[in-house]
């Protein structure tokens, strides 16, 4: 492997490319000179995937408006999101809904040709009274049509991109961030990129259960690079289990389908969310039904040979308003479980969807130190935005839309910000060992010679998992979940990457992110086990319930001495909002 | 009893191949309606891991795992093995796109063309503070174009993109249409003349391997005659 490192310098360097890199970019392309890397084609990036919609206040369809989004929001958050950051996603939703519809987004039209909306989970009137329409959608591939805009708009504004780049080394220079070395996928060289200002959109890490909704792709690099650079990781044990994964594979169903009608059925044909949740029955937020499609399953009340999973039914609004409304459910359902949703429902169960925390940000996606008396301080250019950021507006559970709205938001607000920084001031010096821990990590897999290959490793991390860290969450099992990872980190140094190809080597990069899931998990299980409460989607059959008075605030993962050793602390949550009062933590019930 | 298929795969690597070759795999059918994309899986996990192919969202939305299977450009993620109806197949990468290794294509030229016909909003009159309202009736007319993965399936199982080098293709045409009949865009003077050289829509011998290919069922073909018409009614 060629050790020779190509240079190139920008004001702004944005790491991944879905909707908030993206969007951060085209940002950041209007006043400075920006670049991108992304491990795959800008197009390819996770968020093409996302379904259902992107809220707003718009009112376009009823009444709303975006306090009580704002309510919603922290309420489904179980009361751990920031208010400053949910007020400002909120305030800002409606706006950013206008600058996607100018540039190109094909929203769904009402019958006066206004930007068409629907209910989603969580999401309600007048302080959780009723369902609202609030989703803006493009059918069912709102994510599909927006990263495609995005990309064009970027391409639109110069953004310079470098597409399967995959990215080794966070380099800082003391408090700032100055570069960022990747491999270029295609042919195996190396490149640094230094940069005044840095954005991570570097989305999520559910590839780390072995049933997930999640690209392959999605595992957790960015985080990974973030904590062997020494910043932080807020919140990592709060995972979304997503209800509607398809049986047996765990790809996503929107919720959307349960926004237009859709209803979901035990094995005894009962409706049975009427009982966990009376006021807005299906449509509660995520972490809600899937506890709920658990207790089922436990108690009997499951489908098929091994009652081990729920129905989703959709038939009943007719062929015309599915094929209009939810074409490619329509296409998943028939391609992943056999069915016809036209005729029959869905089988579906709990798959690991989003992370809910991030390298934790105040609420202009400005990356802060998050432990310490100082943990609300800011590290000078370097922002974080999207999946990959704690801002925190999800808290313990994100509501459906909030993502892609979390996206558009935050990628501009740190494309401009970024921009601003890069104008104001100068480049940081890259330090001496610029780069050097990038190369080790690489040579160390590259040249690996050991047992391990990636196929039963990956299998035996996932297993893991799921089994001792996923849904169902005990002491018991969760110490047993951090003491296996260990070995599996073990075994990661009697590793064998087959390829030594230096061209397309997809066995030395999915090794490089095996690396990185298995930190991801280690800290994920470390943090799951210290949180003795349930909130959100961190369910303890040993703690059942939320506990305020230990545990309504952040928890702060860092890793220390050999980058082996994790240490968690705790930060307090940022309560109040910019302008309004606190929506102060209540018992959650729908 | 378990089930085997025999899947043959062409090879190439060019730090080490002076020629591409095929390799024969065994790969265990384990569940009914098993998807091609989980078979590569299984020949790279398994049995082979210096295979190299692309995929992501293994749900037939990012566009990555275009592949020609058995003589038909397809998405991996998106076909049952089963559906193939034979126990012996043969993957290639697209045709008429450079191959970097194994399944994997440069697509650089694919990008760059889709990026020529100017893929986005161009609008000279001033924008309201609210969203520009859109009729359903024209919304509806971006359905069978938006939808787009960029996969490259169309493009190149199209002979005119495999004989002519500069001709734009299929895929770039497609979304060129979907802009120039989205009732918010004024961006056809731009557009047209691009569309309209000897590389651009007159180029297209209408053979409809685009149609056949896309695996989001995408009628190309429609979208260039659209162009054309429109290029006429301008010309007169």
């Amino acid at each position: 492997m060629s050790m020779k490192i190509e240079y190139h310098e920008y004001d702004v360097l944005v790491v991944g490319a879905g909707g908030a890199g993206l969007n951060a970019a085209q940002v950041a392309s209007q006043y400075v000179k920006t670049a991108v890397i992304s491990e795959v084609y800008p197009t390819r990036s996770h968020t093409i995937s996302a379904q259902g919609g992107i809220s707003a206040s718009l009112g376009n369809l009823e009444p709303d408006n975006w306090h009580w989004h704002m309510f919603d929001t922290v309420k489904g958050s179980d009361y751990l999101c920031d208010q400053d950051a949910a007020e400002f996603l909120c305030r800002k939703a409606p706006e950013m809904i206008i600058e996607l519809e100018h540039i190109g987004l094909p929203f769904n039209r009402t019958p006066e040709g206004k930007i068409a909306q629907r209910p989603f989970g969580g999401h309600t009137a007048e302080y959780g009274k009723r369902p609202v329409k609030r989703a803006c959608y493009v059918a069912d591939r709102t994510g599909h049509a927006m990263l495609q805009t995005l990309f064009e708009k970027a391409v639109a504004q110069g953004t310079q991109f470098y597409s399967e780049f995959y990215a080794l080394e966070l380099i800082r220079n003391d408090n700032r961030v100055c570069g960022v070395l990747c491999m270029n996928i295609q042919d195996g060289t190396l490149h640094l990129f230094h940069a005044k200002a840095i954005i991570f959109a570097t989305g999520g890490n559910c590839r780390i259960y072995e049933t997930n909704s999640n690209a392959h792709i999605n595992t957790g690099d960015g985080l990974a690079l973030a904590l062997r650079a020494g910043f932080s990781w807020a919140d990592p044990e709060f995972f979304q289990f997503h209800p509607t994964g398809i049986y047996g594979h765990g790809n996503l169903i929107t919720e959307g389908v349960r926004g237009e009608g859709g209803i979901l059925l035990n094995g005894k044909g009962e409706r049975f969310m009427e009982r966990y949740a009376p006021t807005i029955k299906d449509l509660a937020p995520r972490d809600i039904i899937s506890r709920a499609m658990v207790k089922e399953v436990l108690a009997g009340n499951g489908v098929g040979p091994d009652k081990d999973h729920v129905l989703l039914k959709i038939d009943h609004i007719g062929k015309e308003a599915i094929m209009e409304k939810l074409p490619g459910i329509h296409e998943l359902a028939l391609v992943f479980a056999g069915v016809d949703c036209t005729r029959e429902p869905i089988p579906v169960m709990p798959t690991a969807h989003y992370q809910n925390g991030g390298i934790p940000t105040n609420y202009l996606a400005e990356v802060i130190k998050g432990y310490g008396e100082d943990g609300e301080e800011v590290y000078p250019g370097f922002y974080a935005a999207g999946e990959c950021a704690a801002n925190s507006v999800h808290g313990a559970n994100r509501l459906g839309t909030n993502s892609l709205l979390d996206l558009v938001v935050f990628g501009r607000t740190a494309g401009e910000r970024a921009a601003k920084f890069a104008k104001e001031n100068e480049i940081a010096d890259l330090p001496e060992n610029a780069g050097e821990k990038g190369v080790k990590i690489l040579e160390k897999f590259a040249n690996s010679n050991g047992k391990y290959t990636f196929g039963p490793l990956y299998k035996e991390l996932t297993t893991l998992m799921q089994n001792k860290a996923g849904v169902f969450r005990t002491e018991e099992l969760m110490t047993e979940a951090v003491k296996e990872l260990d070995d599996i980190e073990d075994k990661l140094s009697d590793f064998k990457v087959v390829d030594k190809s230096t061209v397309y080597n997809l066995d030395l990069i999915e090794a490089l992110e095996l690396n990185n899931m298995v930190t991801v998990s280690k800290v994920a299980a470390k943090a799951a086990l210290l949180r003795k409460e349930s909130r959100g989607g961190h369910s303890r059959e040993d703690y059942p319930e939320r506990d305020d008075v230990n545990y309504l605030k952040h928890t702060n993962a860092v890793l220390s001495g050999d980058g082996k050793s994790i240490e968690i602390t705790y930060r307090p949550v940022r309560l109040k909002p910019l302008t309004v009062e606190t929506f102060p933590p209540k018992p959650r019930v729908y | 009893m378990s089930k085997f298929v025999t899947i043959e795969i062409l090879r190439y690597d060019p730090d080490k191949d002076k020629e591409a070759y095929y390799q024969s795999y065994k790969v265990e059918i384990r569940r009914p309606g098993m998807l091609m994309l989980a078979a590569l899986n299984q020949i790279k996990w398994e049995q082979d891991p210096t295979l190299s192919f692309r995929r992501s969202c293994r749900e037939g939305v990012c566009g990555s795992d275009g592949m020609n299977i058995n003589g038909v450009n397809m998405l991996a993620c998106m076909t049952k093995v089963e559906d193939l109806g034979t126990d012996h197949i043969v993957i290639q990468p697209l045709p008429g796109m450079p191959v970097m290794r194994d399944l994997v294509v440069d697509i650089t030229d694919f990008i760059n063309k889709f990026i020529t016909v100017k893929p986005y909003i161009i609008r000279h009159s001033p924008m309201p503070d609210k969203e520009l309202y859109q009729s359903p009736e024209d919304r509806k007319l971006l359905d069978g174009l938006y939808e787009c993965i960029l996969c490259g399936c169309c493009s190149s199982s199209c002979p005119s993109y495999w004989y002519d080098k500069e001709y734009l293709g299929p895929n770039a045409f497609l979304r060129a249409w979907r802009y120039l009949i989205d009732s918010r865009d004024e961006g056809a003077d731009e557009r047209l003349p691009i569309l309209n050289d000897k590389h651009g829509v007159w180029r297209c011998h209408t053979i409809y391997n685009c149609v056949e290919a896309c695996p989001k069922e995408l009628n190309p073909t429609k979208a260039i005659v659209g162009i054309r018409k429109m290029l006429m009614d301008r010309k007169f």
